[in-house]
C-alpha cells in the first residue's frame, strides 16, 4: 500500500498539473498481461540458424590446442567461429567513454580466465545440432593456479588473472590500484572519538534472474546492413560495442529492442550481439544466440561480491566523527563495469551522514570467476549494507535509539559532503521521521521536529593538504596505516548538535 | 523451539544518473496530421515503465491528453541516441530530453494555432484536453487536430521538436576523490520486522514500513510497482540469493530456479509505503528515479532486525538459516534485544 505524503516539501512543488502525478495505466500494460508484447525472441525468421558457445571447463588454464574438425562434420553445422575470426577480439565495455583498457576477448584464444569463458562458437540449423557439435570439440588445457579471493589476489606472487592488469587490480588515474577518498583527518577523528569499532562485511554475488535471458537475433538486411533484435538495456551502447568488435561503421547495424523482460543491470554487457551478428555475417543467414538458464545463472555476469572493512569513531553523545572504509569489488576475470562502480562507491561514502573526517580506499580486483557487472544499486548496495549495519552497532554502543541516531547524524542542506560538494535537496531526516511514524516506532519530539532544511552548513574539519604520494602506492595495498596526522587546527562540528547533547534512549 | 520477533531499520540515499555525468539522452517528438504525437526514443523499457512515464511527461509539456501520445522505443534507425536504461537515469535523463523536445514541438503548435486564430501565440493556452484557446476567452478555441491539419496542409509547418539532456562529464581528483558524482539524490528509510526460529535458523518476514523520497512521483502507480518489487528483491538479497553459495569458492553454483533459492509468494510480507516528494531542481517536473535504491535499505534493515530478535549479527550475505544457527550456537542460544 502506498500513500503520498503531500505535506512534506509542499512549498517546493506545483501539484496542479494535468498528467503528472496521475496513476495512468501503463502504455504497454495490456500487451504484457495478455502475453501479446513482442520481445526480441518473438522474431522467428525464415532460415534462422542457432549459435551456441563452447565454454571453458577450467577457471584458469592455458589453451594448448583446439580441435574442432569432428564438430565441423557434425550434422547441421554451418560454421565454426574461433577467436581469430573476430575482427577485434579484445574489448572493454567502457572504452566507449574512454575508461579502462581493452582486456576481454569475445572468444578466448590462448588462455581462459574463468570457468565458462566462451572459446568456440558453433552455428547450426538447430540448437540441438549446435550442442551436439560442441560436444565433439576437443580442447587441450594446461591448468594454471587460480585465485578466487580478492585479498589473496592482491598479494605478491598471486596468480596473474588478466595480463592487462598484471597486479590483479584496475588502475586508477594511471597511478593507483584503487580510488581514494580523503576528507578531513580521519586519524585525528579516531583520536577524538570515545568509541572506535571496525567490522568486516561481505556482500554475496547475486544473479539478476530476469524472466527473459540475455539474447539476440541478427539477420542480413539489404545494402550490407544487419538488423539485430536484442534484449539489451542500452541500445546504442550495444550497437557501438558491436561496431568496435566487428570493426565496421556503426550504421552497418539496425538495432531493434526496447521491450525487455527484466534487466536489473544484467543486460548491458552486450554478450550475445557480437557473435550473433558475426554468425550472420559469416553464414549470410539469420542467427539466434540466446542464453539458457544455466548460462544466465553461472556465466552471465552477476552482481559482484564486495568485501568491506568499515572503521568508525563515535563520541559518547552520538556524533560520528570519523569513518574509514576499505572495500574490494570482486570484478571476476575482466573489467566490464566494475571499475566504474568503484568510483561511484567512493562518491557514496560515508553514506547520507555528515561526518567531518572520511577516508576511503576502494579497489576493483580481478579473480578467476565469471566477470561481474552492474546490478540494481551498483556500487552502493553493499556499502549501504555495511554502513547501516555499522550504524546499528554504533547506536547501541552509545545507547541511542537507532532512528534518533540516524537523524542526529543525517546530512542537511548546506552540509559539505566528503566528495566536497554541498548537500542540496536532502530528505533523509524526513524519511526517518515518516518511517518511524508508520512503524509506530517512538522517537522524541526534538527529533520529530528536526528538518533537512535546518541546521546545515557544517564543513569538514580543516583538511591538511593531501600528503605527497608515497612510493608504495602502486605496489600493493598498504591496508594501513594512514600518513601521520597534520597539526590539528581548531576542532569544530559539535556545536550544531548541542541541542540534543546528553539525550539518551529512555 | 521458539520464534523470536525483532525489528530493525536502515536509512539510505542514492545518486540519480551515471556517476560523474557524461550520459546524454535524446528525444524526438512529432505530430501526425491529425494532432496525434509520437515520441521517438532509443531508450529501453525493461518493465520499469519508461514508455509510460515519458508519455505522461510529453503530454504534460505539450498540453494534450495522454491518449494523444504514444512512445516508440527502441529502434536505432528512428530513435535518437540514449545512453541506456541503468544508473536510475531513465526518468531523469530521458524525461528531461522529452521535456525539451515537447517544448519545441509545442512552440510550433502554438504558432500554428495563433495563425489560425489570428492572435499572438503568447495569448494562447492549452486546456490539456485537446484544445487551444485564447487566455480568458475559452470560446476562441481550436482543437489540436485542426491545428495539426492546418500546419501540415496549409501552413507547411512541422509540429515537431528535438531534445537532449546532458550532465557534462566531470573529473575525479586522484588524491582526494573530489568529484561531482550526481546532481540529485533519492532517500529512504525502511523498518523491517522479522521472526527468527531459533531451532531452524529460518527468518520469516513479518512486515515492512517505509518512507521513500523520490522527487516528484510522476506516476504513483509506477512508483509503487518499483518500490514493492524492489523491496522484495532486497528481502531476497538479504536472506536467499547467491549464485556462489560458498563464495569465494565458486563450487556448487545453482543452475536453475530449483537450485537458486528465492522467496516465493508465501514469503512476501505486507509492506506499507509512504512517498515524499522533494522535487529535484533539474529533474523533469522535479522527478528523480526510484528504480535502484528501493532495494538497498532492506538488506541492512533485515540484518538489524535479526540482531534485535535473537542477538546474532550476520555480516555476510545472504543470511541463511545455517549462518543464523551458527551464530545462535556460538552465543549459546537466542538473546533477544527487545525494546521495539
Amino acid at each position: 500500500m502506498l500513500e503520498l505524503r503531500k505535506e512534506y516539501f509542499a512549498d517546493e512543488r506545483d501539484d496542479n498539473l494535468n498528467e503528472i502525478g496521475k496513476g495512468t495505466q501503463r502504455q504497454d500494460m495490456l500487451g504484457h498481461v495478455t502475453g501479446a508484447s513482442t520481445y526480441f525472441n518473438d522474431h522467428q525468421l525464415q532460415g534462422m540458424l542457432h549459435l551456441k558457445v563452447l565454454r571453458s571447463a577450467h577457471s584458469h588454464a592455458r589453451i594448448r590446442r583446439i580441435d574442432h574438425s569432428e564438430a565441423e562434420r557434425s550434422p547441421g553445422v554451418r560454421r565454426i567461429i574461433r577467436g581469430q575470426d573476430v575482427p577485434r577480439n579484445l574489448n572493454t565495455l567502457l572504452s566507449l567513454i574512454n575508461f579502462g583498457l581493452d582486456d576481454e576477448p569475445t572468444l578466448a584464444v590462448d588462455k581462459v580466465r574463468y570457468k565458462g569463458e566462451p572459446i568456440v562458437a558453433v552455428v547450426a540449423d538447430s540448437p540441438r545440432e549446435a550442442y551436439e557439435a560442441l560436444a565433439k570439440i576437443r580442447v587441450d588445457y594446461e591448468p594454471l593456479p587460480v585465485v578466487f579471493d580478492v585479498e589473496e589476489a592482491l598479494k605478491t606472487g598471486a596468480p596473474v588473472v588478466n595480463e592487462t592488469y598484471p597486479k590483479n587490480a584496475f588502475i586508477y588515474h594511471e597511478r593507483y590500484d584503487h580510488q581514494k577518498l580523503r576528507f578531513g583527518d580521519v586519524e585525528r577523528g579516531f583520536a577524538e572519538a570515545d568509541h572506535v569499532i571496525e567490522h568486516r562485511y561481505q556482500m554475496s554475488p547475486i544473479e539478476h534472474a530476469p524472466t527473459e535471458t540475455n539474447g539476440s537475433i541478427a539477420a542480413p538486411d539489404t545494402n550490407g546492413r544487419y538488423i539485430v533484435y536484442t534484449s539489451t538495456q542500452a541500445l546504442f551502447f550495444s550497437l557501438d560495442t558491436c561496431a568496435k568488435i566487428l570493426d565496421v561503421p556503426s550504421n552497418t547495424f539496425h538495432f531493434i529492442g526496447g521491450t525487455v523482460g527484466g534487466g536489473f543491470g544484467g543486460k548491458v554487457d552486450t554478450l550475445t550481439e557480437p557473435l550473433s551478428i558475426l554468425g550472420a555475417m559469416l553464414t549470410g543467414r539469420p542467427v539466434r544466440y540466446v542464453f539458457g538458464r544455466e548460462e544466465e545463472m553461472q556465466y552471465g555476469p552477476p552482481r559482484g561480491a564486495e568485501r568491506i572493512y568499515l572503521k568508525d569513531g563515535v563520541t559518547r553523545d552520538g556524533r560520528i566523527v570519523a569513518r574509514k572504509a576499505r572495500a574490494y569489488f570482486d570484478g571476476g576475470a575482466y573489467t566490464r563495469l566494475s571499475s566504474y562502480a568503484v568510483v561511484k562507491c567512493a562518491a557514496h561514502l560515508p553514506g547520507p551522514y555528515t561526518i567531518p573526517n572520511v577516508y576511503g580506499d576502494i579497489y576493483c580486483v580481478f579473480t578467476n570467476r565469471t566477470p561481474a557487472t552492474a546490478m540494481r544499486g551498483f556500487g552502493v548496495t553493499a556499502m549501504d549494507f555495511a554502513i547501516e549495519c555499522q550504524m546499528d552497532r554504533l547506536a547501541e554502543l552509545v545507547g541511542m535509539d537507532p532512528m534518533e541516531f540516524r537523524i542526529l547524524n543525517a546530512y542537511r542542506d548546506g552540509d559539505m559532503k566528503a566528495h566536497r560538494r554541498e548537500t542540496k535537496g536532502a530528505a533523509l531526516v524526513e524519511c526517518v521521521q515518516v518511517a518511524a511514524e508508520k512503524a509506530k516506532w517512538p522517537i522524541r519530539d526534538e527529533f520529530r521536529r528536526m528538518s533537512s532544511r535546518q541546521g546545515g552548513g557544517r564543513r569538514m574539519e580543516a583538511t591538511p593538504a593531501p600528503p605527497p604520494r608515497p612510493s608504495y602506492e602502486l605496489t600493493r595495498p598498504s591496508h594501513e596505516p594512514a600518513p601521520a596526522p597534520a597539526p590539528a587546527p581548531a576542532a569544530h562540528g559539535a556545536t550544531r548538535f548541542s541541542s540534543v547533547f546528553g539525550t539518551r534512549r529512555r | 523451539m521458539t520464534k523470536h520477533r525483532g525489528r530493525g531499520m536502515a536509512s539510505i540515499n542514492y545518486p540519480i544518473g551515471m556517476n560523474l555525468g557524461g550520459d546524454p539522452s535524446q528525444a524526438i517528438v512529432h505530430s501526425n496530421p491529425t494532432g496525434k504525437f509520437t515520441v521517438s526514443l532509443s531508450s529501453i523499457d525493461l518493465g520499469q515503465g519508461m514508455k509510460s512515464v515519458t508519455r505522461q511527461i510529453c503530454a504534460e509539456t505539450l498540453g494534450v491528453p495522454v491518449e494523444d501520445v504514444y512512445v516508440d522505443t527502441a529502434d536505432s534507425d528512428t530513435g535518437p541516441h540514449c545512453m541506456g536504461s541503468f544508473a536510475s537515469r531513465g526518468t531523469h535523463r530521458v524525461g528531461n530530453a522529452v521535456v525539451a523536445a515537447a517544448r519545441e514541438a509545442r512552440g510550433v503548435m502554438m504558432e500554428a494555432a495563433a495563425e489560425e486564430l489570428e492572435v499572438s501565440a503568447a495569448d494562447l493556452e492549452t486546456d490539456g484536453r485537446g484544445n487551444i484557446h485564447v487566455k480568458g476567452a475559452p470560446h476562441r478555441s481550436i482543437t489540436t487536430k485542426e491545428v495539426a491539419m492546418a500546419a501540415q496542409f496549409k501552413q507547411g509547418k512541422t509540429i515537431a521538436g528535438r531534445g537532449i539532456f546532458l550532465v557534462p562529464l566531470s573529473a575525479v581528483d586522484p588524491e582526494t576523490g573530489e568529484m561531482s558524482p550526481a546532481t540529485c539524490y533519492a532517500h529512504a528509510c525502511l523498518v523491517a520486522e522479522v521472526e527468527v526460529d531459533d531451532e531452524t535458523g529460518e527468518v520469516a518476514m513479518v512486515r515492512m514500513d517505509s518512507a521513500y523520497e523520490l522527487g516528484r512521483a510522476l506516476n504513483p502507480r509506477l512508483v509503487e510497482q518499483q518500490l514493492v518489487g524492489g523491496a522484495w528483491m532486497g528481502v531476497s538479497h538479504a536472506l536467499y540469493e547467491t549464485p556462489e553459495p560458498y563464495y569465494p569458492d565458486p563450487k556448487c553454483g545453482p543452475r536453475d530456479f530449483v537450485e537458486y533459492v528465492m522467496p516465493g509468494p508465501g514469503d512476501i510480507c505486507p509492506h506499507d509505503i509512504a512517498v515524499l516528494e522533494r522535487p529535484a531542481p533539474d529533474g523533469p517536473y522535479g522527478a528523480k528515479g526510484p528504480g535502484e535504491m528501493c532495494a538497498n535499505p532492506v538488506l541492512p534493515a533485515v540484518a538489524n532486525a535479526i540482531y534485535n530478535a535473537v542477538g546474532v549479527r550476520v555480516d555476510e550475505l545472504p543470511i541463511t538459516p545455517e549462518k543464523v544457527l551458527r551464530g545462535l550456537k556460538a552465543q549459546g542460544g537466542a538473546r533477544p534485544k527487545g525494546g521495539r
